[in-house]
């Protein structure tokens, strides 16, 4: 869905993680974690609230500034000095629990707004793909709507969208359907499941254990700041080796 | 004491046709206290605009430290000190010179003054949306400046759009001390009726007259200005 042209090569790494440590006045809230997103992955995080995940996900596009390690997007470290992070954000999209449409532009320009300021795509071409994308998601005729007239499920569908207006290489979700009614979840996640079928690369940070389990490649599990496992779903979910996870599987599953 | 004695048709006469004092000192008056608030309205807007983004900034960044510190003395000293002793140091003081426009002056007083007040406002509006708001705009890759102006501001704009309209009416009613400088502004105009026909009520009740007509005719307009926003929200 975000671009069927560009060519997939899966395997190569996209963003390497390297000793990253956050701490919040003195409060680690990170600590030491390392591991590598690959191209066309899907990653799951999943802990208990306060494990960091979150912060972990706001590390990767530096909406939180690390206290410590390297994070490699695309060969660059980002936490170098003179990295242009604003030009590096554009490939990363992002998706957050509480949508954060533009309440005062439409569907539309929410989407094109972006693309038209920062690529320099031409209004019209940007109306076009925006068009294509709204429908592809059953909400075309939402184009001139405005935020407050959506449902949360159709507004986390749009916010999906609208980053995906960017081309990015990458898709950050940060508890996507959290913040949503029950009835409402299916469709988003149908959304991001179709974006995995289509080998974008994404980090997803969710309490949808059964949506792990179906989408995901490989499931991180941290706990208390702390990187404890990882595994495939199938490994994960019927296998876990830490005592940490077995205690966390058994509360939520 | 007989107030009826004021109101005659001759003190009718002499107070508002005699040698047009109607015509030179309230409606001429009035025309001055406008033109005073219109344009310090102006630079009002464009001062607050400038301090409230810097101190915001500052707030949320914690970048531009140094403006932020100018702009806190200025906040301080301005809202600390009263408008007609600002007025008064402008002119007797700082412009010093008879050739200098007493009403050039009061609009830069007053514009100076007004801007610390909407600098407050509009930093007040900046701070009241919501946090996500910008994060979604940098995680776009918008950089500081491009999320303020093209997602934080209009939004900002329009919460604090009754306040404004609310500071700029208080501002009309704040130019009457212009008399200090001797601007013959409206309150000043009846003021000098009243010097001349000893007429203590009738030239001062008209121009508090004026002053309601025009204040109220404003507060109106915000009225249906706020209920239209509130109609064109779409949250």
């Amino acid at each position: 869905m975000a671009d069927t042209k560009k060519e997939i090569k899966t395997g190569e790494p996209l963003i390497e993680v390297k000793g990253l440590c956050k701490s919040f006045y003195g409060n680690e809230v990170l600590k030491d974690i390392t591991t590598t997103i690959k191209k066309g992955e899907v990653v799951f995080v999943v802990g208990p609230s306060g494990s960091g995940k979150s912060t972990f996900l706001r590390c990767l596009n530096l909406l939180e500034q690390p206290t410590g390690g390297e994070i490699l997007f695309e060969g660059t470290n980002i936490l170098d000095k003179g990295v242009d992070v604003d030009k590096l954000r554009r490939k990363m999209g992002m998706v957050f629990q509480q949508f954060n449409l533009f309440p005062h532009m439409s569907i539309l320009k929410n989407m094109t707004l972006a693309p038209v300021k920062l690529l320099g795509v031409p209004e019209a071409e940007a109306n076009k793909e925006a068009e294509a994308l709204l429908e592809r998601i059953g909400l075309l005729e939402k184009r001139d709507a405005y935020p407050g007239q959506l449902s949360g499920g159709q507004k986390q569908r749009i916010a999906i969208v609208r980053a995906l207006m960017m081309k990015p290489d990458v898709m950050l979700f940060d508890e996507p359907t959290s913040a949503l009614d029950p009835e409402m979840v299916g469709e988003v996640l149908t959304v991001m499941r179709e974006l995995a079928q289509e080998h974008m690369t994404m980090i997803v940070v969710t309490h949808e254990m059964g949506f792990a389990r179906e989408v995901a490649d490989r499931v991180m599990f941290l706990d208390g700041g702390d990187f404890v496992e990882e595994a495939p779903p199938g490994e994960f979910f019927t296998n876990p080796r830490s005592e940490r996870l077995r205690s966390f599987l058994s509360k939520v599953l | 004491m007989n107030w009826a004695q004021y109101f005659s048709p001759e003190q009718f006469y002499i107070n508002y046709i005699a040698d047009d004092r109607f015509v030179t000192y309230i409606l001429g008056g009035l025309k001055t206290t406008l033109l005073i608030t219109f344009f310090a309205v102006l630079l009002g807007i464009a001062l607050g605009f400038l301090v409230g983004t810097v101190r915001s900034t500052y707030d949320k960044t914690g970048r531009l430290k140094i403006l932020n510190g100018i702009c806190r003395v200025y906040l301080s000293i301005i809202r600390g000190t009263p408008v007609v002793v600002q007025l008064m140091i402008m002119y007797y003081f700082i412009f010093a010179t008879p050739d200098a426009s007493k009403v050039v002056i009061a609009i830069l007083s007053f514009g100076i003054n007004s801007g610390a007040y909407v600098a407050e406002i509009f930093r007040s509006g900046i701070m009241s949306i919501d946090q996500g708001q910008f994060e979604a705009g940098r995680s776009l890759g918008f950089n500081y400046r491009q999320t303020i102006w093209y997602i934080i501001l209009p939004q900002a704009v329009k919460n604090v759009l009754p306040a404004l309209c609310n500071e700029f009416i208080a501002l009309l009613k704040e130019t009457s001390v212009s008399g200090f400088i001797a601007l013959q502004d409206l309150t000043k105009g009846g003021d000098i009726i009243r010097s001349r026909t000893y007429n203590p009520a009738l030239p001062l009740l008209t121009v508090a007259l004026v002053y309601w007509i025009v204040v109220t005719f404003l507060t109106a307009m915000v009225g249906r200005m706020e209920q239209r926003l509130r109609k064109n929200e779409k949250r």
